[in-house]
């Protein structure tokens, strides 16, 4: 278990406890704050398939596990119902996914879910399809029919194997219960290996139901699957030499940097070297905003000098990336005078989107020392740099915010960012307020960017504010900044967020419209508002005080400080519903396919 | 109030002169050279286990690669089956195909076969036996074998590159056809080499076939 997760102190909380003295093991109530499969104490032989499940999370070291009950899932819950792991039932499956996918980020460990077959299973589809689009660590759990009723369209049976499969780094239909623990086992390796990702065991009623001695293997990958550690030193010589030769060089750093711990390696690289540094929206926070060779987020909707650089740049070192088309806007026009430097543990992702001219495949961070090591001498980029400098001035991220207009959305990032400490974790849903928060809010440090990149899933940002919640420190913030839409979708996680007294604050742009794609609609569509008006949303603050949530409003500038304040400070979960200036909307902007060095600045440019 | 941002306008910024093609290629826009599709072979090894043919089946239609035949079979390992997929795309697509293949878990090993490996498929035809002696003639030319016949019908059986089919259901069809029934192509390398080893890693085809033999077989693909 990382030193992060082990930190995590759950909160104090009557029903927990009340669950715990329950519980079949008396002892589990003192050793509170001791790591699962701890040393000192013996654990009982397995009996049943399900408690083999149990046991293979527990030698995996998970602490947390999400999910919602059910028929088929049963047998493993009652096998939970002993264990130390906690486990948080949410309010749909949805966002168990979403917080095991957040738990997975924060922490570094893979997030666990759990749901029952059938309709449980197909609600966590968003949130698997989610972490395989980023990348995230994740193992999912899923109840099944029992295997003599498998293929009947029995009650609440659905193919779960062959419906993820296209969106699962590996999945299995455990079919025996001599099996069944190390097959959980080898699953929770998979999420996490190489370059990580969701996986997913289908559980029978009857093979967990089933009886057995097994206690499950340690985890560990298949033999067919293989990571290269370190790229070929032929290519990063060369690559070094291009690298030192370089007029105009620029890194660029990837999800992959945060994920494979290279954040620090990249650090010291770019410094050393002098070389500018742009991040992806999963790179967000691999590199300090607030440093001076820092371009922040380059793409559709990235800095314009992020995006200038990147267009400009002779020599591109892209790490951890897989040039995603929101980054690489149309590829004709894309870094085209640039040769590239691509690292990936991913072979797949080499020359996928953009040609790498100078594959290095291999981990992160051995790869990056190896680059350290490689390079002798620093590219002579003065001019590079001082033209970087002029793109920051000349493009800077500014706005009016004159103080009898609605609240502007960058003014509350702004301050929600002033009002939390460097290391407080933001979490998003999709749309506009995320690329606000992408844009205004200074990011410093790796695993405090919780978002939904690939898949763009609305309603991402309260469950995941969950799973961030108990993978964080006491010390660190969760803030969620979500928009009015995105939280309609999820919100009622709060009852989970209540009953589990999670602090927790949720600040809502509130523009009462799908405001990205009214957004689009205005610049594309000629201004009609087809489905993305919501001027029937709910009192948000309202609603969260009914869950039992505090809640705060905001209308105007006066009020921004003083409540960001309060709902900050409050013990708990907190909404505040941020009433924003409706027409509010996303620049720079590269429209879909664009070129990244024509970014509009306003509408017209469009 | 102001709508955006402040900054030069798009048509005032310098643009660079490089453009990529579609394959994210960079080019020289003046002789822009594009990848045209080529067809080849690729085997797969993968563990003999249920749902691995759905998984790779399901890789290809997710991300569109052009299929031309998709085969497996049990090999002389029980534990191991071998797919042969024949594909059409261009060399990066090519290179996808077999990257992705190997981030499935239950695949052992890919390559893409070489020219001259041994590619074989088999089809069934039914024809209207009306001239039974012609029929048994052409067969003979094709060296394939009468495996039915009924007063109506002869069904002939014939194995072959792609291309010695095609001729054969060409010649046939003098006949009139009934019914076909193709297998798609399966394969081998030829000699001592080995078409997808347990223990090879990312190896690349040219690395792992070219030891200076090359036998030129017309019938091939």
């Amino acid at each position: 278990m990382s030193e992060r997760a082990a930190k995590v102190t759950p909160p104090d909380d009557e029903q927990d406890d009340d669950q715990i003295t329950d519980s079949a093991a008396p002892d589990a109530a003192t050793e509170d704050d001791s790591a699962a499969g701890d040393a000192e104490t013996t654990p009982a032989p397995v009996t049943s398939g399900a408690e083999a499940v149990v046991r293979a999370l527990e030698n995996a070291g998970v602490e947390y596990a999400f999910g919602v009950q059910g028929g088929a899932i049963m047998p493993v819950y009652d096998a939970l119902y002993d264990s130390d792991i906690r486990h948080v039932t949410m309010a749909h499956e949805q966002g168990a996914a979403h917080a095991a996918d957040a738990y997975g980020i924060v922490s570094g460990e893979p997030g666990v879910c759990l749901a029952t077959s059938g309709p449980g299973a197909t609600n966590l589809v968003t949130g698997i399809a989610d972490a395989d689009m980023d990348s995230d660590p994740l193992l999912a759990l899923t109840g099944q029919v029992s295997t003599d009723f498998v293929g009947n369209d029995a009650f609440q049976e659905t193919d779960t194997t062959g419906v993820t499969t296209p969106i699962t780094k590996d999945n299995t239909f455990a079919s025996d219960s001599d099996r069944v623990g190390s097959d959980v086992s080898e699953a929770f390796a998979l999420a996490d290996a190489g370059r990580p990702g969701p996986t997913l065991v289908d559980l029978p009623k009857d093979v967990t139901n089933g009886e057995t001695d097994c206690e499950p293997d340690a985890p560990a990958v298949p033999d067919t699957y293989r990571v290269q550690e370190q790229a070929d030193p032929e290519i990063v010589a060369a690559a070094a030499e291009r690298i030192e030769n370089a007029d105009r060089p620029a890194i660029l750093l990837g999800g992959g940097v945060i994920k494979g711990e290279a954040s620090e390696a990249c650090r010291e690289f770019a410094i050393e070297h002098e070389i500018p540094v742009i991040t992806t929206m999963p790179g967000i926070g691999a590199f300090p905003e607030d440093h001076e060779l820092s371009l922040e987020m380059a793409g559709m909707h990235g800095t314009g000098y992020a995006n200038m650089a990147i267009t400009h740049c002779d020599t591109l070192i892209g790490i951890g990336t897989r040039f995603d088309d929101r980054l690489t806007g149309g590829i004709e026009t894309f870094a085209p005078d640039a040769e590239l430097i691509h690292v990936d543990i991913d072979p797949a992702e080499i020359s996928k989107n953009i040609h790498a001219d100078y594959p290095l495949i291999g981990d992160a961070e051995t790869v990056v020392e190896q680059l350290s090591e490689a390079v002798d001498a620093s590219p002579e980029a003065k001019k590079w740099r001082a033209q970087c400098q002029q793109w920051k001035s000349d493009y800077s991220m500014a706005y009016d915010a004159p103080e009898d207009e609605p609240v502007q959305p960058e003014f509350v990032v702004e301050a929600l960012d002033e009002a939390t400490s460097d290391r407080a974790i933001v979490t998003t849903g999709v749309g506009q307020h995320q690329m606000w928060a992408c844009q205004y809010w200074t990011y410093t440090e790796p695993r405090t960017w919780v978002s939904s990149h690939g898949l763009g899933t609305m309603g991402y940002g309260l469950p995941s504010a969950i799973g961030a919640r108990l993978a964080a420190d006491d010390d660190q913030e969760v803030v969620c900044i979500d928009g009015d839409g995105s939280f309609l979708m999820t919100l009622q996680g709060l009852s989970v967020a209540v009953r589990e007294n999670l602090d927790i604050t949720v600040a809502v742009l509130n523009n009462e419209y799908i405001g990205m794609v009214r957004q689009w609609q205005d610049a594309f569509f000629d201004g009609r508002h087809s489905a993305s008006d919501y001027h029937w949303m709910p009192e948000f603050d309202k609603l969260a005080e009914a869950f039992g949530a505090s809640g705060y409003r905001i209308d105007d500038y006066d009020d921004v400080a003083e409540t960001i304040d309060a709902a900050i400070a409050y013990d708990g979960p907190s909404v505040i519903d941020v009433h924003i200036d409706p027409d509010a909307n996303v620049y720079p902007m590269v429209p879909s396919g664009g070129d990244n060095g024509q970014f509009a600045l306003t509408e017209d440019q469009l | 109030m102001k709508r955006g941002l402040d900054g030069p306008e798009p048509e005032t910024r310098p643009t660079p002169a490089g453009r990529r093609n579609k394959q994210g290629i960079r080019i020289d826009p003046e002789v822009e050279v594009t990848h045209e599709p080529r067809r080849t072979a690729i085997s797969a090894l993968v563990e003999h286990e249920p749902g691995v043919l759905s998984d790779v089946s399901g890789l290809f239609s997710r991300r569109q690669f052009n299929i031309e035949s998709l085969t497996v079979g049990p090999t002389e390992n029980d534990d191991h089956a071998r797919i042969t997929i024949v594909v059409e795309e261009p060399d990066p697509g090519i290179d996808q195909v077999e990257k992705q293949l190997r981030k499935l878990v239950p695949v052992i090993s890919v390559r893409e076969l070489e020219p001259d490996a041994m590619r074989r498929e088999l089809a069934l035809i039914k024809v209207d036996a009306e001239q039974p002696g012609q029929v048994a003639a052409v067969a003979d030319m094709y060296n394939a074998k009468t495996v039915d016949s009924s007063p109506e019908t002869a069904t002939i059986e014939v194995t072959g590159a792609r291309q010695k089919i095609e001729a054969a259901i060409d010649t046939f069809s003098q006949f009139g056809i009934r019914e076909i029934s193709r297998t798609g192509t399966t394969a081998l390398a030829r000699g001592t080499d080995r078409t997808a080893a347990s223990d090879s890693t990312g190896q690349s085809a040219d690395e792992a076939n070219y030891d200076g033999q090359y036998t030129e077989t017309a019938t091939d693909d």
